[in-house]
């Protein structure tokens, strides 16, 4: 395999990129043992603050710290304002589709998205045809996860418009990272990231449902401490100075969503939720839920709570909608994408299904309806057995997957064993809407494979992140 | 024909419950084969109800009590009109779903191998003649046996013990339509005996299937016909669980016992009061 694009030293020329030029120096500079010193310290802290993510299925390690690198990864202002334009258009187009799919439906009409693959989708939620939130704000908080395999090479390698996570981290970074090298940052000029909570704040009274007045009372709705995100919700709660509350908090009155306090109920007007759709109103959805608030919907059509992001956003970050991605931007924006998918084969489609199972072992295969890297294939990483074993799931059910060509993402530097070798990364930027407009705060998480050659970067998977940066001009 | 119903549910709670919500899907709309009229909800306690719609065009009242309750009856009365439209169902405006929304797979009707093989079985041909061949082959396969299976039950499991009531009748019916490609949907509604039963253990269910040029067309497999002036529709949904006529929820209740009575009966009419509503 040719070796990948790198974030510090670019395609192979050799020559250190404009925006990692003083970092490259500091490096040069740095005593040796200095970064495996910051970063012992970087751990202690992040355990003593108890930054912790459970893994799913993994009995032994419940609560596991995600690996922490501390070689920032650097984005020019340049590069920045060029993403920063694609993430506007893609959420803005994102919104569009799902007025329009729980509304007049002109997208399928126009032949743009095939009827069946919305409507029978699992996450489309039929329940919310015809209704509108506030404003029409459907995706409040959106996770765009973009990779690069080139100097203008960003590809979107899929939306999170449901309740995408990892925000927290994006903000614990930055913190950890101003902590141990103060120095560094002096010598930088990057973009504040920790006003994303005050975005958050205004974008979530800004989409507040008429009549709520100048003040809304704001709640972060939790499944509850055993959620693999729980430190997340309790970290967002804080930060915005709102309450954290679960289902059990909340009751629904007369078509009214209150809070109890030790004051007596409180009516709360917006509702920043981190649970699925699926368990978020055992009247409506699944009755055996015991995390959701009963009656919730009831409030919600009438137009008295806002819950964001809105119910049934998860058909626009399917994976099979996905592929769908630029015909729907061009529909809703008029515009070309400027953020390009990567290209996709639909296995639903049979002529795509005959090319993806005769070169499976070069590519990447997902699940339409997965997320965090389960249910995937990484064909170059896979042994045969696991090969021939995902062509049977394939060949079995062709709708559940999509395939794409294995790219081969940019790396960056990172520390390992006491020296700085390439890994892979990611990044997801945090993209908040509301009726006042879509801001995108200046950075993101960067999620970095730490396995030499690894291309999952999922925490799930043995990924770790890095700060990530943002210079100013 | 006139059929007037009266249906009361009745919530026992071993405790005072400080707080009940509800979602009552219990009013049926007026539509080419049904004109609803005189229609009440009442409650023995004091609550507050609000009527809304959902996106499937049933009518939905939320109920709210308003102080601590031993038990709560929920009483609907009215009186609906009918006349036979061989099952086939137009409505008095727009559906707001598309029927591909109803060849969606839910948890109680995600058809099994046993399911896939009976739909299988149903041979090839016109849809309409298609349904009717399931409907019959349902009624063969299924014995209708009340107390056989619960609520909860999928249409899997009742297809598997090949036993169950109009329940489990309707989503086997659903299960399988979808399964054959042909958009169907679950209905809870009243049946106005013929045998002059008129006092019933409970309301009744059954199936539409979406015939081209004909649109929503109703099947009731557990008596192998298609809806005529004897029946009364209520809701539709997904499955069981979409047009339940009673979903909530009590704070601090405890167990709770489920009474239902009903009664569904025929009103006589003279010939003049038939004619001065415009009814044939």
């Amino acid at each position: 395999m040719t070796r990948a694009f790198d974030e510090m030293n670019g395609g192979g020329s050799g020559a250190i990129r404009d925006s990692y030029r003083t970092l490259a120096a500091w490096l040069e500079n740095a005593p040796a043992d200095l970064l495996q010193a910051r970063s012992r310290q970087a751990e202690l802290f992040f355990r003593r603050m108890g930054v912790t993510f459970a893994v799913y299925g993994d009995e032994e390690s419940n609560e596991r710290l995600i690996p922490f690198d501390v070689v920032p990864r650097i984005i020019g202002a340049d590069e920045w304002s060029g993403l920063e334009k694609g993430l506007k258009q893609r959420v803005t187009a994102i919104n569009a589709f799902l007025k329009d799919i729980y509304g007049a439906q002109e997208c399928i009409k126009a032949g743009i998205v095939p009827a069946d693959l919305i409507l029978t989708n699992p996450h489309y939620r039929p329940e919310m045809q015809g209704r509108r939130p506030p404003g029409d704000v459907w995706c409040h908080i959106s996770g765009v996860d973009l990779v690069r395999t080139g100097e203008d090479g960003f590809y979107v390698l899929e939306d999170n418009c449901r309740t995408p996570s990892g925000v927290s981290y994006m903000l614990e970074n930055r913190e950890m990272m101003m902590r141990l090298f103060p120095d560094l940052f002096a010598e930088h000029a990057v973009r504040p990231v920790e006003i994303y909570t005050d975005m958050l704040l205004r974008s979530l009274q800004a989409s507040a449902p008429a009549g709520a007045g100048a003040d809304p009372t704001i709640v972060v709705l939790t499944p509850g401490p055993f959620n693999s995100a729980y430190y997340e919700h309790s970290f967002l709660a804080d930060k915005l100075g709102v309450e954290l509350v679960q289902g059990t908090d909340l009751f629904v009155n007369d078509d009214t969503v209150f809070m109890r306090t030790t004051e007596g109920p409180k009516r709360v007007d917006v509702i920043y939720r981190r649970i699925d759709d699926d368990f978020i109103d055992p009247l409506t959805f699944m009755p055996n839920s015991t995390v959701g608030v009963p009656g919730l919907m009831s409030a919600y059509f009438a137009g008295r709570v806002t819950l964001a992001n809105a119910i049934g956003t998860g058909v626009a970050d399917d994976k099979a909608v996905y592929t769908y991605m630029p015909e729907i931007i061009r529909f809703f924006t008029g515009e070309d994408a400027i953020l390009q998918n990567v290209p996709t084969w639909r296995c639903r489609e049979a002529d795509a299904l005959k090319e993806v199972l005769d070169k499976l072992p070069e590519l990447v295969v997902k699940e339409v309806g997965g997320s965090g890297g389960y249910g995937m294939l990484v064909g170059p990483t896979s042994t045969k057995a696991e090969i021939e074993a995902f062509r049977a799931k394939l060949i079995a059910d062709p709708d559940d997957f999509i395939a794409q060509p294995t790219l081969s993402l940019s790396t960056a530097p990172t520390l390992n064993g006491g020296a700085l070798s390439p890994r892979h990364v990611d990044l997801r930027p945090f993209v908040l809407s509301s009726p006042a407009g879509v801001r995108v705060a200046p950075g993101g998480l960067t999620r970095v494979a730490l396995k030499e050659g690894s291309l999952v970067v999922n925490s799930s998977q043995g990924g770790g992140t890095k700060d990530t940066w943002v210079l100013d001009n | 024909m006139r059929i007037r119903i009266d249906h009361s549910t009745r919530y026992a709670y071993a405790r005072p419950a400080r707080f009940i919500v509800q979602m009552l899907r219990l009013t049926p709309r007026s539509c080419e084969g049904q004109q609803v009229r005189d229609w009440r909800i009442e409650t023995d306690v004091d609550a507050r109800l609000r009527r809304g719609e959902d996106a499937f065009g049933n009518v939905v009242h939320s109920l709210y009590t308003e102080r601590p309750t031993d038990a709560l009856t929920i009483r609907v009365t009215g009186e609906v009109a009918t006349v036979n439209t061989g099952g086939v169902v137009r409505r008095g405006q727009a559906e707001r779903l598309s029927p591909i929304v109803f060849l969606r797979e839910t948890p109680m009707t995600k058809p099994d191998a046993a399911i896939d093989d009976f739909a299988r079985s149903i041979p090839e041909g016109a849809t309409l003649g298609r349904m009717h061949a399931l409907m019959g082959a349902l009624k063969q396969d299924v014995a209708f046996e009340v107390g056989s299976t619960s609520a909860s039950h999928t249409a899997a499991e009742a297809f598997a013990q090949k036993r169950g009531v109009c329940q489990d009748h309707a989503q086997i019916f659903i299960a399988s339509a979808r399964r054959m490609g042909v958009p169907a949907r679950y209905v809870s509604g009243h049946l106005s005996r013929q045998d002059g039963q008129h006092d019933q253990d409970a309301a009744h269910a059954w199936a539409e299937a979406w015939v081209e040029n004909l649109g929503w067309v109703g099947f009731d497999p557990a008596n192998g016909i298609s809806p005529t002036e004897h029946y009364v529709r209520v809701a539709v949904g997904l499955d069981a669980r979409g047009a339940t006529p009673i979903r909530g929820t009590s704070y601090g209740g405890g167990h709770e016992t489920l009474t239902v009575a009903l009664n569904v009966r025929p009103v006589q009419q003279t010939q003049q009061q038939l004619q001065s509503r415009g009814w044939p």
